[in-house]
């Protein structure tokens, strides 16, 4: 028999079988032996984990008026093995889709691939938020149609037209999100803007969890271990802002067809009392499921509507920064109350010049202020630059913007909102990195505002706050309680800058000044004192028209920052906003006069062109 | 008087250990198809509603099936075997023309309103009996060139049948033919050439993009051409004993390779590959030299085998890029290369869950909840296995290996006691298509082979697979019974 000559080959051939089993055995063993994640992941496949979402907080302003509140939305669910007799035209009709779209989700939740965890035998999401007027309707039908479920969830909504940049808004978490914190799933909702943003953790509550059992036929078998991993929700905190929504109100209207910022703080809390950001948007575009359109449609804006100016601009202060030069040099003993500058129609040193507008000179402090000279500003940081007591230039420089920063600015405030901006507060080194060889004249524009400065409108407002408190600010916030909590500790230190309260005292009488016989004298008022100073930034365009002041002089409820871009001298467009806003909130009302000169002001638009800013 | 003998004699020498072991398996199977088709709408496992009361009436009618088998001569085979190939194989090309398409298959003919058949299922047997034949013939020996080709012609018709029904894994099953060929004589190149080819690709897809650390040598091409090169080297190591070429081979090929590695890294860096590519043509030439100057035709076919080597790689490089994404994607997932558990892994990921949470014991009959809420497709055809360890655990899939190993060894035992070649072959045919089958399919659901969907025997359900497998199992068992009868 020729084939015995290789019978030895049987062994091969049984040998090659007996090694597919054996090593197949091992690879068993490995799947089914070794632990238990894939129990666990079966698990996960036959556990029903049922959350239950909390209520979000709601969101009020300071005097208690509801700002943003939640609105039960409904889902519909379909039990796929219950649905007999659909009448599909009807069914189609009451909620308003073609029989395409409806046999189409039916494919998408019959596709395991894309629905895994489908069972003809558990709820199935079959349409997301459905509005409450369709609900009615549907529900009125809903006996008819058999297998088809309503789940209630909740959509955020808004009882006010303000405050958009403020409150912010909520959407679904993105993957990113997911990743970063495991408190999401993908569908959650999460705030993306805002007090929604900054607040998410207190706004959103805990979610409840049911571990429910199925059984191999899908169905609902009951709790896990009866109910002892279950939890329940935990609906998250109410906010109560500091935001004045009357005052809000009127500085929105104010703002109307300009670009630019308001912010108002209470010297004393450090709350804030408006933040208005020009131009705005109605907060109810982004409710429910317009919003990415909305959003498209804002961001390719290229007036920037989303933007937060009060927070994230960054604009030159103008004259009301000389206030805080007026400061410094005060405690630094450069000037003192009765030391005079020349100015002669302007700053005139070693070929440098400075224009000024035509007013007495020289002048000392109070009337320098009063009058706005930039001679005198500019004398005074010569003069400090090029003091001999700090032996070189580079310390002198950094001793100013050690004053600066005390004073809160070139670094974020630390505001409770997303986006803030620093600003910019250029010091020794930066100089010299930029220009090399400097000397006190090459940097001379800091002094008026002006140059490399720059603020956000918080910080100007944050500055008219230290001087109503004659010394200290209290970090600005906007949040000025949280319902079964607090408000966290670190809004409500208590800065206080480096010079001292006399030197304020000094200051805070050159605003009252400028109001009364300066170049604010369009804010003065027989009811209360008022403080104030007007900015005029220069810039590539129109002058940027800017307002700093408080009121009363004495005891002062409320500090503020007015900045209009392109508005032109401060007296046009930052004095007489700044004005009706103090009258407002110190009076709670306007007067009939006022009411009408609002109205002008909420007509009056600036053309900016089209051009991308 | 005669027949009478024969009969009793028959009966007698029929093999109830297979037979036992068969029934075994088929009712295994059958409680593994009520796992994993169990429907609540319809409780009861009897009835010809469900998966499972229909498999029962395959099952019942296969035993007919096997017994009447048992009555038909081995004579008869012998005779028609080739009628039954020619037969066979015209059915597979009609086919392809008249089947309907089925999920892009065309490889089921309806009988009927309710019943398919699937001809792919049948024609293993037809192979087998039609080599048995060939083989039996009077000076056929598969050494021979000529008759190789022939058998080899016998094997890939069918195949090529089957791949027009686009059924690529049906027809993958025919390759099984190969370790019976071996069996019978072939020489072990071919079959070292066929797993070489194997490694090749699968290697070379797999490391393709990856690159050896600063330097422009692609991982996979560099281990193909050293494999291709060391390969061609032991051929003429273990084939022609030529010592004196083996070391002038193997000191200037590895010689060469290492310089220009240490040029690649010290000196300037270049792909390294184009120098193994020379070595590869060198010693192509070398070899056909070699042929010519020692007449042997062994070094030819090194030559050739040195060929084929080399451009594998580079062919399958070309044709990978030409595919069609999803085809892209399925082998590349069957690789390892891209990690899709939602895409075209979902099968395989999901099957290695529904086993893993089996664990020793398993969860119980009818309460694997992966498979019962139909996590796994194809769970009741291809993919029965993973109810196997979801339900009845470690335990139970150890056991129907072991069971499967001890069914294969007793056909081997069979196939080796029979007195002719016809009847060996034909048992090694038996042999080979089973290991096969348990082979992929189960290699495939726990993740170890790639996923060609055959199915199990006796497990899978379905009237054409057990019907194919009794059919093809029956004939062996008849011509085993006649063993100790004279041939006539």
């Amino acid at each position: 028999m020729k084939s015995q000559f290789y019978e030895y080959r049987k062994y091969v051939l049984a040998g090659i079988a007996l090694i597919v089993v054996i090593s197949y055995i091992i690879r068993l063993a490995f799947l089914q032996l070794s632990g238990e994640e894939y129990k666990s992941r079966a698990d996960d496949n036959a556990f029903f984990h049922n959350v239950i979402f909390p209520a979000r907080g709601v969101i009020y302003d300071r005097n208690g008026e509801l700002l943003v509140y939640n609105q039960p939305a409904y889902d519909i669910m379909v039990i796929m093995r219950e649905v007999n007799n659909l009448d599909t035209l009807d069914f189609c009709q009451t909620l308003d889709i073609t029989k395409e779209q409806f046999d189409e989700r039916m494919a998408i939740i019959k596709d395991k691939n894309k629905n895994p965890g489908y069972s003809t035998y558990t709820p199935q999401l079959f349409q997301a938020q459905i509005a409450a007027a369709e609900f009615g309707v549907f529900q009125e039908k809903l006996f008819r149609f058999h297998g088809f479920y309503i789940r209630e969830r909740t959509i955020r909504r808004y009882a006010t037209n303000n405050c958009a940049h403020i409150l912010g808004d909520v959407a679904e978490v993105s993957s990113a999100e997911v990743e970063r914190d495991d408190y999401y799933s993908p569908g959650d909702y999460i705030g993306k803007q805002g007090v929604e943003r900054s607040y998410e953790k207190e706004l959103r509550g805990v979610k409840g969890i049911q571990i429910l059992l199925r059984d191999a036929r899908g169905r609902i078998q009951g709790h896990y271990r009866n109910g002892e991993l279950d939890r329940k929700p935990i609906p998250g905190k109410n906010l109560t802002l500091s935001i004045d929504a009357k005052l809000q109100a009127l500085g929105e209207r104010l703002m109307e067809g300009k670009m630019g910022a308001i912010v108002a703080i209470e010297p004393k809390t450090g709350e804030i009392l408006c933040m208005v950001s020009a131009p705005s948007y109605d907060p109810h575009r982004m409710e429910g499921k317009q919003r990415g359109k909305q959003m498209m449609e804002m961001q390719r804006d290229p007036m920037k509507p989303m933007l937060n100016r009060a927070i994230s601009g960054t604009y030159p202060p103008g004259s009301t920064f000389k206030t805080s030069q007026g400061l410094t040099f005060l405690q630094e003993g450069i000037i003192t109350s009765a030391t005079a500058y020349p100015c002669r129609r302007g700053f005139y040193c070693g070929g440098m010049k400075v224009g000024c507008h035509g007013h007495g000179a020289p002048l000392p402090l109070i009337p320098a202020i009063a009058t706005s000279c930039n001679g005198y500003f500019c004398w005074g940081l010569y003069h400090m630059l090029g003091n001999k007591k700090y032996q070189r230039i580079q310390n002198a420089m950094n001793t100013w913007k050690d004053y600066m920063v005390s004073m809160g600015f070139g670094y974020k405030l630390g505001v409770d909102l997303p986006g803030e901006a620093r600003g910019m507060i250029p010091n020794a080194e930066y100089y010299d990195r930029r220009l090399g060889k400097w000397n006190g004249l090459s940097v001379i524009s800091i002094a008026i505002g002006q140059g490399e400065v720059t603020l956000t409108p918080l910080q100007i407002a944050n500055l008219g706050a230290t001087i109503a408190n004659r010394g200290y600010y209290i970090t600005p916030h906007i949040v000025k309680k949280v319902e079964g909590g607090k408000v966290a500790d670190s809004l409500l230190v208590k800065h206080k800058t480096k010079v001292d309260q006399q030197y304020y005292e000094m200051v805070a009488e050159g605003m009252r000044r400028a109001v009364t016989g300066g170049t604010c004298r369009s804010a003065n008022t027989s009811q209360y004192e008022v403080c104030g100073k007007t900015g005029t930034a220069q810039n590539r365009g129109q002058d940027h028209s800017a307002f700093m002041g408080f009121a009363p002089k004495d005891d002062p409820k409320i500090a503020i920052a007015v900045y209009v871009e392109n508005g032109g001298f401060g007296a046009h467009y930052g004095v007489p906003i700044g004005a009706l806003m103090m009258e407002q909130y110190i009076n709670g009302q306007l007067s009939p006069a006022s009411e009408a000169k609002a109205a002008s002001f909420q007509s009056r638009h600036i053309n900016y062109g089209t051009r991308e800013r | 008087m005669e027949q009478e003998n024969d009969s009793k004699g028959i009966f007698l020498s029929i093999d109830w250990i297979t037979i036992t072991l068969y029934v075994i398996l088929i009712i295994w199977g059958w409680f593994s198809v009520c796992g994993a088709c169990y429907d609540f709408n319809h409780p009861d496992l009897f009835s010809w509603e469900t998966n499972s009361g229909k498999q029962i009436v395959w099952g019942g009618t296969s035993l007919i099936l096997a017994a009447i088998l048992m009555l038909i001569e081995k004579r008869l085979y012998d005779t028609a075997a080739y009628v039954i190939y020619v037969g066979l194989m015209l059915l597979l090309a009609v086919t392809i023309v008249i089947a309907p398409d089925t999920k892009g298959s065309r490889s089921w003919l309806p009988l009927g309103s309710s019943v398919k058949i699937q001809p792919a299922e049948f024609a293993k047997f037809a192979v087998a009996l039609a080599l048995g034949k060939f083989m039996d013939q009077y000076g056929v020996n598969i050494k021979k060139s000529k008759d190789i080709l022939i058998a080899i012609g016998i094997i890939i018709l069918p195949m090529l049948l089957i791949i027009g029904q686009k059924e690529t894994g049906s027809a993958l099953v025919y390759l099984a033919f190969f370790l019976m060929l071996y069996r019978e004589g072939m020489t072990g190149s071919l079959l070292f050439s066929g797993f070489a080819c194997v490694v090749y690709f699968v290697v070379g897809m797999k490391f393709r993009e990856d690159y050896i650390e600063n330097m422009p040598v692609s991982i996979g091409e560099f281990t193909v051409l050293l494999l291709a090169i060391t390969f061609t080297i032991g051929l003429v190591w273990v084939y022609c004993r030529n010592m004196k070429a083996v070391r002038i081979m193997a000191i200037a090929c590895y010689g060469t390779i290492l310089l220009a590695m240490l040029f690649s890294i010290y000196v300037i860096p270049f792909d390294v590959c184009y120098v193994m590519l020379g070595l590869c043509i060198l010693l192509i030439l070398y070899l056909i030299g070699l042929a010519f100057y020692t007449q042997l035709y062994r070094y030819i076919f090194i030559a050739f085998f040195a060929v084929v080597s080399t451009s594998l790689f580079y062919l399958s490089s070309t044709i990978f890029n030409h595919l069609a994404d999803h085809q892209r994607t399925r082998i590349e997932v069957l690789l390892g290369i891209k990690d899709d558990p939602r895409g075209a892994g979902y099968n395989v990921n999901q099957a290695k869950i529904a086993i893993g949470s089996g664990g020793l014991f398993g969860k119980g009959f009818l309460n694997g909840t992966q498979t019962k809420l139909r996590y796994v497709p194809e769970q009741h055809t291809d993919f029965i296995f993973c109810t196997v360890g979801e339900e009845e655990g470690f335990v139970g899939a150890a056991g129907v290996l072991i069971v499967y190993l001890f069914f294969i060894w007793r056909l081997i035992a069979l196939s080796e006691r029979q007195p002719d070649t016809m009847g060996r072959v034909y048992g090694y045919s038996v042999v080979c298509i089973f290991l096969f089958h348990l082979f992929i399919n189960v290699g495939m659901v726990i993740g170890l082979t790639p996923v060609i969907g055959i199915p199990l025997p006796f497990f899978s359900y379905g009237g054409s697979s057990l019907w194919g497998f009794t059919l093809l199992l029956f004939i062996f068992l008849r011509m085993d019974a006649e063993r100790n009868l004279k041939r006539q």
